[in-house]
């Protein structure tokens, strides 16, 4: 079969289409971003008509795979970490309700916060809802799993969990396809009901989803992708969950000395994991993310048959990404360092673009916040978030997409007057049109700048979900025409900017600033397409 | 036979490029390759790097350990000393002497050149002047791979197929300068 060079990202991709999806969902988010992205650009997926077209956020995107299930086909649903709680109500209800078509819901963790306000290790929501998750080691074990998961979740009649880190998305390697399968045909659920979480229902399903449990732990018993390895030297027995296990065979070139046993497929198998502990004299736990095979290994009395060695007792640093030395120096190998780095060097922030329209929006805002005194912006998620770090220092928070609207409202409730909320076209349609819908009921003395770049930025320029439609969907939601302002982020326009700003800080009641000028990154994609 | 490479630069200096060449003529030469890149925001003018590993046998982990880089191969000349702890012994270091100056506190060229002077295996070169030369004045990147391409464990032939796979869509004009701008690099660091 064809052999293709592909991202982790892709090679999810390549094995959703490979394995008959009708439709992927998503947000954009990295490391999560690639999926989507490889399947709008790929010709066989247009040619199928399969579902490729953003969501506005991934509680959309969820909930709507989930509709594409109800219907009897395959989809995919994929997000960033944090994406994840944004969806969690459908997702964590999804366990219950249980899918028709297969359902893989796809999410990318970010330890190490590459990209990202946080590490949240995915496979905490699995095990909260009780849904399988899949970790992959590689590339090709990646696109081999969307076809393992895609048979787990018809089987069970569940949605599975895909979860993959930074690492893995966006690394390359050579993938090797299979023989594409068809889509599934419509087909409605067989009981009509299903989907109906009513609390009579909801109990029943909730026992039908337990009862599946011991099923789902001897799914990963069985399943092939946990591997364990046997070893000569039972002084330690390793678990290396997901790519962890790529750092052990990197410090071992000539064969692991240890058994090793390999997880992709949670539950956790529980034998394979009590075997080990009955044959090894101590226990490392290598897991990408958060402790949770170590915790559950040792449980609150921190007791165990064994001495388990991980994260929690610091032999693994507690936090960041893992690395084939971190794993060396656990396993009491030595490491050599090259030349050290010298002490001069400056590091080296992430920045947003010359010429990018937000910096004359901040410098616009700067100017018309000082006679109020600085501390009093609140900001989103996005290339905006970069009015942070100096020289602009402009902003004082940055918690998820949306928060921005809903602090300033909060703060402005508490009496710090006037609060502002600086938030980008995309994050407001993803979160932040329902806390502008609060701030108006109230008539909240804030003042909203959605620093509109016709585009979400920070992604990668993937279109916008309500492009072309910002005034007309704030003066719906009812801010008063008077107090809805539209300012292009020019040096020119500083001073008009300036005043247009000012005269809305003064006002006691809600107002939004549409700060518009196209992103200077697709401003140049869309130059070059024009000039070809 | 294997290659380790961390690749360094600033986001926006077409790492990503140098990377998708060497990885076509690995594909090529149907070597083994894993590729660690970064997306996102690191992209936005911050620090970027990436791992490029090259062998005949299968490759574990997708990143590079500390102090077994064969190669440093880097489009500004401050960026590749944040990755020296991963040069192995007699490891190379290839620079564009070019810095990319989007901070403050940019140290002094001099200072940085000295930490160059100290490596037993280095190579100092003006990519952008090198490019403009050939006439290909948007290829310094190309310029830098050229430069390193004696260190790679894979045919300089090959490397031109990578370029080209890289450049074909955009024409044989371009493909034609790149290819200009591999040769010059090459030819500059053979002199050495």
């Amino acid at each position: 079969m064809e052999q293709l060079v592909l991202l982790g990202a892709e090679a999810i991709a390549q094995g959703a289409l490979d394995s008959g999806i009708s439709g992927v969902y998503a947000y954009p988010g990295t490391p999560s971003t690639e999926i989507t992205e490889y399947i709008q650009n790929n010709r066989y997926a247009l040619e199928q008509g399969i579902h490729s077209q953003w969501s506005a956020n991934e509680k959309t995107a969820m909930e709507t795979a989930l509709g594409m299930s109800y219907a009897g086909k395959r989809s995919i649903v994929c997000m960033k970490h944090v994406g994840l709680n944004v969806a969690a109500d459908n997702f964590i209800n999804s366990a219950i309700t249980g899918v028709n078509g297969g359902l893989i819901v796809v999410v990318a963790d970010d330890p190490s916060m590459h990209s990202s306000q946080n590490e949240q290790d995915s496979r905490f929501y699995a095990d909260f809802a009780l849904l399988p998750v899949l970790e992959p080691t590689t590339q090709q074990e990646a696109y081999d799993l969307v076809f393992a998961g895609f048979e787990l979740s018809e089987k069970f009649s569940l949605p599975v969990m895909m979860r993959i880190t930074t690492r893995l998305s966006h690394s390359r390697a050579s993938v090797k396809r299979r023989v594409v399968k068809e889509q599934n045909g419509l087909k409605m659920p067989s009981d009509p009901r299903q989907f109906v979480l009513l609390p009579a229902i909801a109990k029943k399903r909730y026992r039908n989803l337990l009862g599946l449990q011991p099923a789902l732990i001897q799914a990963s018993e069985d399943s092939m992708f946990n591997q364990d390895y046997p070893g000569s030297d039972n002084s330690v027995g390793i678990i290396a969950c997901g790519i962890a296990y790529n750092y052990v065979a990197e410090n071992f070139p000539n064969g692991i000395p240890y058994p090793v046993l390999k997880i992709s497929q949670y539950p956790a198998p529980v034998e394979k994991i009590r075997k080990l502990t009955q044959t090894c004299k101590q226990i490392l736990v290598l897991e990408e993310g958060y402790p949770l095979i170590e915790r559950s290994l040792t449980g609150i009395l921190n007791y165990s048959p064994v001495p388990v060695h991980g994260r929690l007792d610091g032999t693994i640093p507690r936090d960041g990404e893992l690395n084939p030395d971190i794993v060396a120096t656990a396993l009491g190998m030595e490491t050599i360092n090259g030349p050290a780095v010298p002490e001069f060097l400056a590091n080296r922030p992430p920045s947003m673009c010359k010429g990018c329209g937000h910096i004359d929006t901040y410098n616009a805002l700067l100017d018309a916040i000082k006679p109020f005194g600085t501390g009093r912006t609140f900001s989103d998620i996005g290339c905006y978030t970069l009015g942070a770090l100096p020289p602009l220092e402009a902003i004082n928070s940055c918690v998820d997409m949306g928060a921005s609207v809903t602090m300033a409202k909060g703060a402005a409730d508490a009496g710090l007057l006037p609060a502002v909320a600086v938030i980008g076209d995309s994050t407001f349609t993803h979160s932040g049109m329902t806390g502008l819908l609060d701030a108006i009921n109230e008539n909240s003395p804030i003042t909203v700048i959605i620093s509109d770049n016709e585009t979400t930025g920070m992604t990668g320029g993937q279109t916008s979900a309500a492009h072309g439609r910002l005034e007309s969907i704030c003066l719906g939601l009812g801010v008063p025409p008077e107090h809805l302002k539209l300012i292009i982020p020019l040096k020119k326009n500083h001073d008009e900017n300036v005043q247009v700003i000012a005269g809305e800080l003064n006002h006691q009641g809600i107002s939004v600033i549409i700060s518009r000028r196209e992103c200077i990154q697709t401003a140049i994609k869309h130059k070059k397409v024009q000039n070809s | 036979m294997k290659t380790d490479i961390i690749l360094a630069g600033v986001g926006g200096q077409g790492i990503l490029t140098i990377a998708a060449a060497i990885g076509f003529a690995t594909l090529y030469e149907h070597k083994f390759s894993k590729q660690s890149e970064v997306h996102g925001m690191s992209q936005r003018g911050g620090a970027v790097l990436s791992h490029l590993r090259i062998s005949d046998k299968p490759i574990a982990s997708d990143l590079i350990p500390l102090g077994k880089a064969d190669l440093i191969l880097s489009v500004e000349p401050m960026e590749a000393l944040r990755y020296l702890p991963f040069l192995t012994k007699n490891g190379w270091v290839v620079t564009n002497s070019v810095p990319f100056e989007n901070i403050s506190d940019y140290p002094s060229i001099g200072k940085i050149r000295e930490e160059y002077d100290k490596l037993p295996n280095a190579v100092w070169i003006d990519a952008e002047q090198i490019a403009k030369e050939c006439q290909s004045p948007k290829a310094s990147n190309i310029v830098m791979l050229g430069a390193a391409s004696e260190y790679l464990c894979f045919s300089f032939d090959s490397l031109k197929v990578g370029v080209e796979q890289v450049f074909k869509r955009k024409g044989t004009e371009v493909v034609e300068a790149n290819i200009l701008a591999l040769e010059a690099g090459r030819k500059f660091s053979s002199k050495i």
